[in-house]
């Protein structure tokens, strides 16, 4: 079992989301964050601009077993890539193993409780 | 006794110089009703921001500032043009036939600096208090293309939508030598705008919604809205609001005031609970957007018909509209295309509604009148007759008028966002901030 942890821009939640049902990924958990990469971005608030220092950005959580673990990086990877507009600030995917999951209502444990 | 005596003497006293107190044959202010008005004119402002927290509520977090932006826009926008023109071509002389009016004269406003109407109130009240209603039909289209337009895009759009679709719509109707205000003997029935601001804005929003496409995502993905408490907020604002919109409509403070004031009180309450009721049977759940919408379909169908309808009528009106305007949203998901705030299925809908059957509960001494005016006898069904005719003219003119402004524009200027600012949202990517701090993601 693995834990996908994705950092992605806002605006590309909606189409990764999409690529992701596509792909039979529907359990996921979405985090409004901030943070800083390698990118920098600018608002403008009365006539000012200003550039934050930590960015807003979208962190998926999705816990999959192993044989799942290529398809949702890749459609992640897939989603991302669409629009993107080739700048600095795309994003990452961290994969880190996963020690247990328990199925809280029936406390089911490991594989089965994904 | 003495005061018999003091009485007749200021009877003596009036019978001495009985036209030197109004000498010459401009009309004097009448200080009550330029107080009315100037209230009304300030309730009509009030609505524009209240339609703004109304729509912002209802979308999406990361477009909540852009669209409550084109509300505000409007107020830019058309007030500008409305001093420039507008009023000239709403309320000026006919010309081309009537298709719209022009007096030199209301350039600039210039030539109304002292003038003074019959009504008793300066013509600059009147101006202005029209100019809000110039100012919300255009922001309330915003609600059937929220979410994917451009910023650019609708700031030119409205402002060729309001010149050649609502100053001739609002010429024809209100001005005194507009066709469909002398239609039949006392003219097409339209007390505060049905067919001017919501029948026209309605219509428009519609064919703008089928002409720019729906959203990204849609229907497929659930798009909620971002605060429905900020939704709340702006549909009481419109309520309070309407009663400038209604009643401010009279362009008098008296009883033909307090008549159209009761008559929205009654069809926003019976339209609100009506909905509830309904969506209650239907869904299992009076929702606090239901309600609300409910009210708004009440105060739409009232809008048109606040002058002439008792308040029975304003009942059963403000009911029926919510009940069709709750069968033409049902019918609009049916079909699919994405009127997104509803503004067709609401003001639209319910400004038909209202319009066309208001004729059946006018009051008995208007219909007197108008047969008085005929020459004997008005029916019901001849009125009905004008109603739909005006109706039926409000449609076909902002349909063709919208979609020409929308082809010709659309060679200039992308009117519809881009998939990737459309993706980003409206706040980012035209006005280069965020609603709210970070709070929701989507």
């Amino acid at each position: 079992m693995k834990l996908i942890i994705a950092i992605i821009r806002e605006n590309q939640l909606d189409q990764v989301r999409e690529s992701l049902i596509e792909a039979g990924i529907s359990r996921i958990t979405v985090n409004h964050v901030s943070g800083h990469g390698r990118a920098t971005s600018e608002e403008i608030y009365r006539g000012q601009k200003v550039v934050p220092n930590l960015v807003p950005n979208i962190r998926l959580e999705i816990a999959v077993n192993d044989e799942f673990v290529t398809v949702t990086c890749n459609a992640i990877i897939q989603a991302t890539k669409a629009n993107d507009g080739g700048l600095v600030g795309s994003g990452k995917i961290f994969v880190m193993p996963l020690e247990e999951v328990i199925r809280l209502r029936t406390g089911e444990r490991g594989s089965a409780a994904i | 006794m003495k005061m018999t005596s003091r009485f007749l003497a200021f009877a003596f006293l009036l019978t001495l110089f009985p036209t030197d107190l109004f000498a010459g044959d401009s009309p004097v202010i009448d200080t009550g009703t330029t107080a009315w008005m100037l209230t009304s004119t300030a309730l009509v402002l009030l609505m524009v921001p209240g339609l703004a927290m109304f729509y912002g509520g209802l979308v999406r977090t990361k477009n909540v500032l852009g669209t409550m932006m084109h509300s505000f826009a409007a107020m830019g926008i058309m007030t500008v043009l409305w001093i420039v023109c507008g009023y000239s071509m709403a309320f000026g002389k006919n010309v081309f036939g009537g298709w719209f009016g022009w007096s030199s004269d209301y350039f600039l406003l210039s030539g109304i600096d002292e003038k003074i109407m019959d009504a008793g109130i300066p013509e600059y009240v009147f101006s202005m208090f029209q100019a809000k209603f110039a100012i919300i039909t255009p922001a309330l289209i915003a609600g059937a293309f929220a979410e994917r337009v451009s910023f650019k895009g609708y700031c030119f759009f409205i402002a060729l939508w309001g010149v050649l679709v609502y100053n001739p719509l609002c010429h024809w109707v209100w001005a005194s030598d507009g066709f469909l205000f002398n239609l039949g003997p006392k003219g097409a029935i339209d007390f505060a705008g049905g067919t001017v601001v919501h029948i026209s804005a309605g219509v428009s929003g519609l064919v703008a919604a089928l002409y720019l496409g729906a959203r990204k995502s849609f229907p497929h993905l659930p798009m909620r809205p971002n605060n429905l408490v900020m939704t709340m907020i702006g549909a009481g604002l419109l309520w309070v609001g309407w009663f400038g919109f209604n009643a401010g409509s009279s362009i008098s403070s008296g009883l033909s005031t307090g008549q159209a004031l009761t008559a929205t009180q009654a069809a926003a309450a019976a339209g609100a609970l009506a909905w509830v009721i309904i969506e209650g049977i239907h869904q299992g759940k009076a929702t606090a957007i239901g309600f609300v919408s409910g009210v708004l379909a009440g105060l739409v169908a009232i809008t048109p018909a606040a002058g002439v309808v008792q308040p029975g009528g304003a009942l059963i009106l403000g009911a029926l509209a919510t009940v069709i305007c709750y069968l033409a949203i049902m019918l609009k998901n049916k079909l699919g295309y994405d009127d997104t705030l509803d503004a067709f299925g609401i003001h639209g809908v319910g400004g038909i509604i209202g319009a066309i059957f208001l004729t059946f509960f006018i009051r008995e001494s208007w219909m007197a009148d108008a047969a008085s005016i005929a020459g004997g006898s008005w029916t019901v069904l001849q009125q009905l007759g004008i109603q739909v005719l005006a109706v039926a003219i409000a449609i076909a003119y902002s349909a063709v008028g919208t979609l020409a402004i929308l082809f010709v524009l659309n060679k200039f200027m992308k009117i519809r966002s881009s998939a990737e600012s459309e993706m980003r949202g409206l706040d980012n990517s035209y006005h280069g901030e965020r609603g709210y701090g970070m709070i929701n993601p989507n």
